[in-house]
């Protein structure tokens, strides 16, 4: 076995090692863990995507000395180490960029517990991207639903204190019908392990028999998920989740944590319940229905909402609901281009976030829109950075949500399924984004009743200058060189 | 008289929308001063659209009919899947495969645990159980941060004060109780490969038999051993060498090479591999994170 197939294990364990240090740190040294860490993770990817790549097939690798199902096991092709490397540098970029204001939003004796729950938050997405068992899947989900509400809660503010029980709410609720959901299929089919539980329920499928409680388990297998992911009409924990916590948490939790989910249902839905048995079901019109009332609720609560933050939030909201469209449309075409729009959003997301933070630092720390005119020249950094996520988000070609779009439509067109409704659902829903993000724009590049004050420069924002810059960078050149990215992401779908 | 104008729909969707039924507010008269600088600004936090109690009426009354009538949907729903599973406890039913076939013929001979249990858990599916330790320890890092409070704690409640120093039977009982449930503990977590038993049992008993102690003779005499640098470390050490041996472990597994661990004889003490040193990190986590859960909820800190 190629070396390159232990870098997995070797990621997951060193986020542990890592939270585990960290507790003993100070902040300063936990903060620096953390970023060697996320940088080691998306080094490490890279060979396991090029051994992915190379062999064209995906590695079964075995926790221990018992092969599955007695012991554990990993599973990874080519998208696993894809994903989990762009999440690594995201994660980094959300670390790095907003810093300056994981020191002003928590207090000083609690900030090394800040990274300690970053680097679980890490753990617990790498592990839910490569595992090969469900049940390791609900631990490492359990893992993540704290670790997430940690990060959310170590602001301690009344707002942002309701929006962490309100989070947690929803996320517990989450994680309990994953949970009966298992326990349905196992009590079914005897299995946890994915390949032996997909034999078994294509079996089931086909005999007909217990065809309620099978269709019970995956339907609460699948609503769990969506609840976590934030998929419409579950969204109501995130405006306050992501508008009042620190910007670093906003990013990692909307960029990243809500896409692991998401990540995880597209694998169960390949490799447990099988393509075949779900687009059978049903279940998938539910959840393309649900999508495309997403992405026009979420994209009219953004713009009714007079704050940049809980704007950005509520396009969260639209965002998921087109990546859920995706998965609804169809298992190939459609969830590769849900697949792209899951990389694009984590991209995005964090970007906006924390360029919005600084555009409102820049304007004396307020968040209504009045209060920003013009902040794109006090801190010219932050405007560009907030105008490409913007242009991105609103799907102008060069970047990645151009390139996301336009393989909504290709996989409706290609398998002539929905193509009208899918159409119209994608034009409605641009022309709502460029309405709320151009408005955005318009505002914080108008100087108009506002006296000029000298912008802020790059070297003194040296942590948000790099995130800015690799976020950015990440958007333009995934959004001209898309085809090795898409091509990437069919294979890797087609070995999941 | 002034007519008190009523808000329009699009007012009350807003404040729907903001959460602004804003549950702090009244559980919490009197909020902390923030001790951060740079605080959210009044006038930056959505518009709070106060509606009167008799505006809210038709909503509070629905409110729970529907919540009801939405769970007697979902539990009858619940119901009949369940009742179409396969009966409880059948000789036939889908779990009763190789799986648990290899564990219960096979458990003794490779891992070398007595406690079959112990050997699933320990050594067969060894990666679910480092998520789970790992869970004990994201929830007590979330307690810290919910409840670490500023400047190094403060005293004890006086109502527990009280308890502990004028009552003869608690400290009386507690003195000879606490050494029985601690030797106890001890025993349970290291016996866990050979009975029933285990790191998370014997880590829970240790845990309990600590805080009894601190009720009876409060934090002092126990701060002497486990200071809060003690209980920061002890965890990351455990959880450190949980996860440097498991790794290692793994790492052998997956590409065919022997480990330095020996199964030994099943029954004796020192046997079962790794299941023992597992067992002891699992037990000090559990112990010192229950410990560490009381003290934070007495007195903000460690």
């Amino acid at each position: 076995m190629s070396f390159a197939a232990n870098l997995p294990l070797f990621s997951v364990v060193g986020c542990l090692l890592a939270s585990a240090v960290s507790a003993v740190l100070r902040a300063k040294p936990a903060a620096w863990v953390t970023r060697i860490l996320a940088a080691l993770v998306a080094a490490a990817s890279v060979p396991v995507l090029l051994l992915g790549l190379k062999t064209g097939t995906a590695v079964t690798y075995t926790m221990g000395h018992f092969p599955a199902p007695w012991g554990n096991e990993l599973r990874f092709g080519i998208l696993e180490p894809l994903v989990s490397g762009i999440f690594a540098l995201v994660l980094l970029a959300c670390v790095v960029g907003g810093d300056r204001e994981l020191k002003r939003d928590i207090e000083p004796a609690k900030q090394n517990l800040y990274f300690v729950m970053v680097d679980l938050v890490l753990a617990a997405l790498l592990a839910l991207l490569y595992t090969n068992d469900l049940f390791t899947g609900y631990v490492f989900i359990e893992i993540c639903t704290i670790a997430a509400c940690g990060i959310l809660m170590i602001r301690q503010l009344g707002r942002t204190t309701l929006a962490a029980v309100r989070y947690m709410i929803f996320s517990l609720i989450g994680s309990g019908l994953f949970m009966l959901g298992i326990v349905f299929l196992y009590s079914l089919t005897g299995h946890l392990l994915m390949p032996n539980l997909k034999t078994a329920v294509a079996a089931l499928w086909a005999s007909g028999e217990s065809r309620t409680p099978l269709l019970t388990a995956m339907c609460l297998i699948t609503l769990g998920l969506c609840i976590k992911s934030g998929l419409f009409p579950f969204h109501f924990w995130m405006p306050d989740t992501y508008g009042y916590s620190t910007p670093c948490s906003a990013g990692i939790l909307s960029g990243l944590v809500t896409k692991g989910y998401i990540f995880l249902l597209i694998k169960i839905i390949r490799c447990v319940f099988g393509v075949e048995v779900f687009y059978a079901s049903g279940i998938q019109s539910v959840l393309y229905v649900l999508g495309v009332a997403g992405m026009v609720v979420g994209s009219i609560s953004a713009i009714r909402v007079n704050d940049v933050f809980r704007m950005i939030a509520f396009s969260s909201a639209a965002q998921i609901g087109y990546i859920f469209m995706g998965v609804g449309l169809s298992p190939e075409l459609g969830t590769a281009a849900a697949l792209f729009h899951i990389l694009t959003h984590a991209i995005t997301k964090p970007a906006l976030f924390l360029s919005a933070s600084r555009l409102s630092e820049a304007s004396g720390g307020r968040k209504r829109f009045k209060a920003l005119q013009g902040a794109a020249h006090r801190n010219p950094t932050a405007g560009a950075a907030f105008a490409v996520g913007c242009l991105s988000m609103i799907g102008v070609p060069l970047t990645m949500g151009f390139i996301a779009k336009y393989l909504f439509a290709f996989a409706a067109f290609r398998e002539n399924r929905l193509l009208v409704p899918t159409l119209l659902a994608l034009a409605i829903s641009t022309v709502l984004n460029t309405f709320y993000f151009a408005r955005t724009l318009i505002r914080v590049y108008n100087t108009r009743g506002v006296t000029p004050v000298p912008p802020v420069r790059l070297r003194t924002q040296p942590g948000y200058a790099f995130a800015a810059i690799l976020l950015t960078a990440e958007n333009v050149v995934c959004g001209i060189l898309a085809q090795p990215l898409i091509e990437m992401l069919t294979k890797g779908l087609s070995v999941l | 008289m002034k007519k008190q104008t009523k808000p329009k729909l699009s007012e009350r969707l807003r404040a729907w929308d903001a959460g602004s039924f804003d549950l702090t507010a009244s559980i919490d008269p009197d909020p902390p001063v923030p001790t951060v600088e740079h605080d959210v600004r009044q006038e930056d936090l959505p518009p709070l659209v106060s509606l009167s109690e008799r505006e809210t009426r038709g909503f509070r009354r629905l409110y729970p009919v529907l919540a009801a009538a939405l769970s007697a949907v979902l539990v009858a729903f619940l119901l009949s899947a369940v009742l179409a599973l396969p009966p409880y406890g059948a000789a036939d039913n889908p779990p009763h495969n190789e799986v648990m076939e290899r564990y219960v013929s096979q458990g003794l001979d490779e891992t070398g645990a007595v406690n079959t249990v112990a050997g699933v858990i320990l050594d067969y599916r060894a990666f679910d159980t480092l998520g789970e330790s790992h869970v004990l320890y994201t929830a007590a890092t979330a307690v810290m941060i919910l409840l670490l409070a500023a400047g190094g704690g403060r005293e004890e409640p006086p109502s527990v004060r009280r308890i502990m120093e004028g009552d003869p039977i608690l400290r009386g009982t507690a003195r000879v109780q606490v050494p029985v449930i601690l030797l106890f503990g001890v025993y349970v977590i290291l016996n866990g490969h050979l009975g029933p038993g285990g790191g998370f049992a014997g880590g829970a008993i240790l845990g309990g038999g600590l805080i009894l102690y601190v009720i009876a003779f409060g934090f002092e005499p126990l701060e002497r051993i486990v200071s809060g640098r003690v209980f920061r470390v002890g965890i990351a050490s455990a959880l450190c060498f949980y996860s440097a041996a498991k790794c290692y472990s793994f790492f052998c597994g997956a590409n065919h090479l022997e480990t330095i661990f020996r199964n030994g004889t099943p029954g004796a003490i020192l046997s079962a591999g790794l299941i023992l040193p597992l067992n002891v990190a699992v037990g000090l986590i559990v112990a010192l994170t229950m410990y560490g859960f009381y003290s934070m909820f007495q007195r903000g800190r460690v």
